[in-house]
């Protein structure tokens, strides 16, 4: 059974996005996401101050299958990038909500935020 | 559901990921692909590869029917359980299958094709005995594990019985031992030291669970196929098949040329290739940029042409992108891969890349 946390919101292409109290987003995949990939041998982040649209492929994901395409879940500016990644994309595996962080945004359209699901709606659609 | 073997439920009790792989319910992992692949690579791990297809070739004309059929020449077995690798061709010099052949005498042989391509196999081989005094029996008695590792021969020796451990005694690579009811092969397919060993079907999840016992690992498909390209082997369907002719899928070492006066499927197809000047070969690379390797990527050989990717990976062992690749002839040391429409630099090595543990890239 997934973790699913219930204080982030996610959208079905299995990111997750934590809001801030600064107002920026953190992004990375879920525990049901990491689970499908199998061990993770490779991560591309966007680069840093890039501004991204919602819905655009703007990372890669790669465990032993196959790769993954990340999508931005909102408009805005990258404003972080976790680069323990490069050398540690197993952190995906072991910790998908913390320590395997992705990136972070600062979104401009804030309507789209409300766009994004909950816990309980995900939970639905993996369910499916 | 898809076909189960033997130790479908052993399996199970190990807590594997199931996923179809040509009709069969087959593991993929049983938790981490990564660490089973080190398991093999330093220690023991075990893999089902019962969904292969073993086919008993016997009959008068058997060694006659097979000098025909395959691209090596059987003659070279002289001994009771020595194996060779082969490729069966078609009249146009395609590759239907690679296999590994077992002599039990010159009218008993046995063969081990591929499980993806059962049935066009056994309709090739029977195809072909007209004319020859010799009988194709697909064999399904065995449960088939491949146990393999620094470690396999001697954790496995420990779990076999008295009899058995004396028919294994010093056994040579590419060899084997039948002893009661067991056919036991020092042959494998991840570039370490190891058995494929034929069991009783009866007796698989017994013989599964004293090896889990002496610590060896189970390991799924994923694995299997990290190892087998670190270890520069190629996979049917992948690095060759029907269409490619085993001078351009680096099996030209498994043509065996002489004596001039055999012919055998393809030979002729394989000579006009040859006095034409074969065009292609299957190389391996080593992603020199960021990125991962994974099949059909084009191959870009500046002043020279193009080519593809046949097979790539994250090597486990190497911590590196790593593939094989069908390019023109001329290519010389280094291309570039086009990754998601970016153009990565790789060089070109011979396989294998990893042997017994140790990187040789």
């Amino acid at each position: 059974m997934s973790n699913i946390p219930s204080d982030l919101k996610y959208i079905s292409s299995h990111e997750w996005i934590r809001m801030e109290d600064d107002g920026t987003v953190t992004i990375g995949i879920t525990d049901h996401a990491q689970e499908l990939l199998g061990d993770v041998v490779y991560v591309e982040l966007p680069e840093l101050d890039s501004e991204v649209a919602l819905e655009d492929e703007i990372a890669v994901v790669e465990s032993v299958k196959a790769a993954s395409d990340i999508y931005a879940p909102l408009s805005g500016t990258i404003v972080a990038i976790n680069d323990v990644l490069e050398d540690a994309p197993e952190t995906v595996n072991s910790s998908p909500y913390d320590d395997g962080w992705m990136f972070k945004m600062k979104p401009s359209e804030p309507s789209e935020i409300d766009g994004l699901i909950d816990a309980e709606s995900y939970q639905n659609e993996i369910e499916d | 559901m898809g076909l189960q073997t033997p130790f479908y439920q052993s399996h199970l009790d190990s807590n594997a990921k199931i996923v179809d792989f040509g009709g069969w319910d087959m593991p993929l992992h049983y938790g981490s692909q990564m660490e089973e692949h080190h398991a093999v690579r330093q220690d023991a791990g075990m893999f089902d590869v019962s969904h292969m297809t073993v086919v008993d070739v016997k009959g008068q004309q058997a060694k006659v029917y097979l000098q025909y059929l395959l691209t090596n020449d059987v003659d070279k077995l002289q001994e009771t359980g020595k194996a060779l690798y082969s490729g069966m061709l078609n009249e146009k010099g395609g590759v239907i299958d690679d296999l590994i052949v077992y002599y039990i005498d010159e009218t008993n042989y046995r063969v081990v094709v591929n499980a993806s391509t059962r049935e066009k196999d056994l309709a090739w081989m029977n195809q072909q005995t007209e004319g020859f005094s010799v009988s194709i029996a697909e064999n399904s008695d065995y449960a088939m594990l491949a146990v393999q590792g620094p470690n396999a021969i001697e954790k496995t020796n420990q779990v076999l019985s008295a009899n058995q451990q004396q028919a294994v005694d010093g056994i040579g690579v590419f060899f084997a031992a039948d002893s009661e009811g067991y056919f036991i092969a020092r042959t494998g397919y991840t570039g370490e030291d190891g058995y494929e060993i034929m069991v009783p079907a009866d007796q698989a999840g017994a013989f599964w669970n004293k090896l889990i016992a002496v610590g060896v690992k189970p390991c799924g498909l994923g694995a299997r196929d990290t190892l087998r390209l670190e270890a520069g082997m190629n996979l049917y369907g992948n690095d060759m098949d029907e269409s490619i002719s085993p001078l351009e899928a680096n099996m030209g070492w498994t043509i065996t040329w002489q004596p001039e006066e055999r012919d055998f499927i393809g030979k002729s197809a394989l000579l006009a290739e040859k006095e034409a000047g074969v065009k292609n070969k299957l190389v391996g690379l080593v992603l020199e940029g960021r990125g991962v390797i994974r099949s059909h990527m084009k191959v870009i050989v500046e002043g020279v042409g193009e080519g593809e990717t046949t097979s790539g990976t994250m090597s486990p062992t190497l911590k590196k992108s790593i593939g094989m690749a069908r390019v023109p002839k001329a290519t010389s040391e280094s291309v570039m891969l086009e990754i998601r429409g970016k153009l990565v630099p790789a060089k070109v090595v011979k396989p294998p890349f990893v042997r017994k543990g140790k990187a040789l890239v």
